[in-house]
């Protein structure tokens, strides 16, 4: 593949798959906590770390690090005191760190690299392979810490009262997933930039939980749906000549109204089986009981009716009994009961 | 279902509250409160809305601040650590369990089992299995893999129910486990802190009607105007004995002539009726 041949498309797609990989399964419990926006305050105060990088020329990854955790830990002790005025505190260290970030750039001698494009909405060929280590590193630790921490985590982020009234460390708990996040920032700044990280932390989760069951398996399906818009974003925007951030992220909300629309017509045309096998049921003249002639069957915590070879689970309604359809019933009928049968 | 008995003689009371005061920043809501609860008892903590039963249940959770005086669970000053951690187990009134994102049965009830493991320790066989009970004794075995969004209301608050029972506590506490509950989950959940008070476990229940679980509860604590105002026995509680009750009234300290559905009386509806009659 041509892509494959130049050192920075090499680098960039490293650095988008341990992005696709890293931001869902730190975002899904930020959409739990319903502290969506999260990400995007700490990549706000990235930028301030950057512009500190950017003038004292050393690495700005580095130094956007250390602002974006710096910032996470911030935001949670200022949560905690649990004042009204957490919420202002927020919104004044969010556009402090863009403010800041923006100012210090200006301020930073000509010639320097100072393209703010880059940093806030992702140039992946400026991935340099210092990054790529670096970023290997925060993969590594992000993803050891969900998996070493992440059931405690889902405790505190899903109800964090009952957290602390058994006795989980819930302030230690929300820091280091504040810092998980400021990590996953700064992971995401080359790829997909500091304004559109969230999108990539919260997106695949917003997918993943319109058809997962479990919370396990919402973030197992949020990190491959992540890894996926995000390897396949950077390759069409190699192509298309597209900023790499905006084409991953477009890709994802794509995938979110796709699964969105064909969750909808499935639902739909489910509605529309039922009620038309409710009208074929409806000259059904009898109530399925003792003596009806179809065979019982246990099914769960109800009893279904064998019904020409499929099960009719009855439940009442507003307009009488109806009868949903429970599945093909596999059990041969007993003939004694066909027998019996009209 | 519960691990440890709880009446060790010479650990003192499950509950020991000494001149305390509990409420929010510097506001009392539960003011010098004097209130001792031996291990193994089953108490229903009674007020009309606003009394500060809630107040006082928080502040044995150390989710209220304690302003004054003492308050002491399982043995230990609350908010001092280690304190009592994963040995208490709590309820809270939340009418539903579904957060953002989708969550099993297994899983919000495996949460009840962490205080039990300190900060790294995963689930081990035996956890798992202390989870599985705790669905069962909750009547949902069957719908341990399911969402539990797919859960009805009442099913939702029997999954809170199993992940405090998960914790295996020593002390369980809950607010308002009956209100807004079908009559066949609040018969079932009679049935479970029967069970569950039958191995010793010390019971504190919130709530405003004490109808469905009145063959659990033995003693009542009726909290009025963030005191305690009455505490004795449920069954000496007899209804139609007294007179007209608001919540202005002194409630007889003997208990004779407490009516339990007064409790239920509005403040407003018992100005009413003042002025009537």
């Amino acid at each position: 593949m041509e892509i494959l041949e130049y050192g920075f498309m090499q680098r960039a797609l490293l650095a988008s798959l341990m992005v696709g990989l890293v931001a869902p399964a730190v975002g899904v419990f930020l959409v739990q906590r319903r502290l969506s926006l999260l990400g995007d305050g700490l990549g706000h105060v990235a930028l301030t770390g950057v512009a500190v990088g950017v003038l004292t020329a050393t690495a700005p990854v580095g130094t956007a690090l250390v602002a974006a955790v710096l910032g996470a830990v911030l935001i949670e002790l200022v949560r905690a005191r649990g004042r009204t005025s957490g919420d202002v505190a927020l919104a004044v260290l969010f556009y402090g760190g863009i403010a800041g970030g923006v100012v210090l750039l200006s301020l930073a001698p000509r010639g320097q690299a100072t393209n703010l494009d880059a940093y806030l909405f992702g140039a992946i060929t400026t991935t340099s392979t210092a990054d790529v280590t670096v970023f290997l590193v925060i993969t590594l630790i992000v993803l050891g810490v969900v998996a070493l921490l992440g059931r405690r985590l889902y405790a505190v982020s899903d109800d964090e009262e009952y957290a602390r009234a058994v006795g989980l460390p819930v302030l230690a708990l929300n820091m280091v997933l504040a810092t998980l996040v400021a990590c996953t920032v700064v992971l995401s700044m080359r790829v997909v930039g500091l304004l559109l990280i969230s999108a990539l932390m919260i997106v695949p989760s917003a997918v993943a939980q319109l058809v997962a069951r479990s919370f396990r398996t919402t973030v197992y399906l949020a990190c491959a749906i992540g890894v996926v818009v995000s390897v396949a974003g950077t390759t069409a925007s190699y192509y298309a000549g597209t900023p790499s951030g905006g084409t991953i992220v477009l890709l994802a909300i794509a995938l979110f109204l796709l699964v969105t629309a064909a969750l909808a017509v499935r639902d739909t045309s489910a509605r529309r089986r039922h009620r038309r096998r409710a009208d074929v049921h409806a000259a059904h003249p009898h109530e399925h009981g003792q003596g009806c002639g179809h065979v019982p069957v246990p099914h769960g915590d109800h009893v279904d009716y064998d019904h020409d070879g499929h099960l009719h689970a009855p439940h009442r309604t507003g307009a009488g009994l109806h009868y949903d359809e429970h599945g093909a019933h596999a059990v041969a009928t007993p003939p004694i009961e066909e027998a019996s049968r009209p | 279902m519960t691990g440890t008995q709880g009446a060790g003689p010479g650990r003192g009371p499950a509950i020991r509250l000494r001149d305390a005061s509990i409420g929010y920043g510097d506001v009392s809501i539960v003011a010098h409160v004097d209130l001792t609860v031996g291990h193994g008892e089953a108490v229903a903590v009674l007020g009309s809305n606003g009394s500060g039963k809630t107040t006082l249940a928080r502040g044995l959770l150390g989710l209220a601040a304690v302003l004054d005086g003492e308050v002491e669970v399982l043995g230990a000053p609350v908010g001092r650590l280690p304190g009592p951690r994963g040995r208490v187990g709590y309820v809270p009134q939340r009418h539903t369990v579904s957060g953002a994102v989708p969550a099993t049965v297994r899983e919000v009830v495996g949460v009840g089992r962490l205080a039990r493991l300190g900060l790294f320790r995963r689930l081990g066989p035996g956890d798992r299995s202390v989870v599985a009970d705790a669905v069962a004794a909750v009547g949902l075995s069957d719908r341990m893999n399911d969402p539990v969004a797919s859960l009805s209301g009442g099913q939702q608050r029997r999954v809170l129910v199993a992940r405090a029972l998960a914790a295996e506590p020593e002390l369980l506490i809950m607010d308002e486990p009956t209100a807004g509950v079908d009559a066949a989950s609040q018969e079932a959940l009679a049935a479970v802190l029967a069970d569950v008070s039958a191995t010793g476990t010390t019971l504190a229940v919130v709530t405003h009607e004490t109808g469905p679980l009145a063959g659990v509860l033995r003693r009542a604590v009726v909290v009025d105007h963030g005191r305690i105002s009455y505490d004795g026995p449920l069954a000496g509680a007899e209804p139609g004995t007294g007179g007209h009750h608001h919540s202005d009234d002194p409630v007889e300290p003997e208990g004779r002539g407490y009516r339990l559905d007064q409790l239920r009386v509005t403040p407003d509806a018992a100005r009413a009726r003042l002025g009537g009659s």
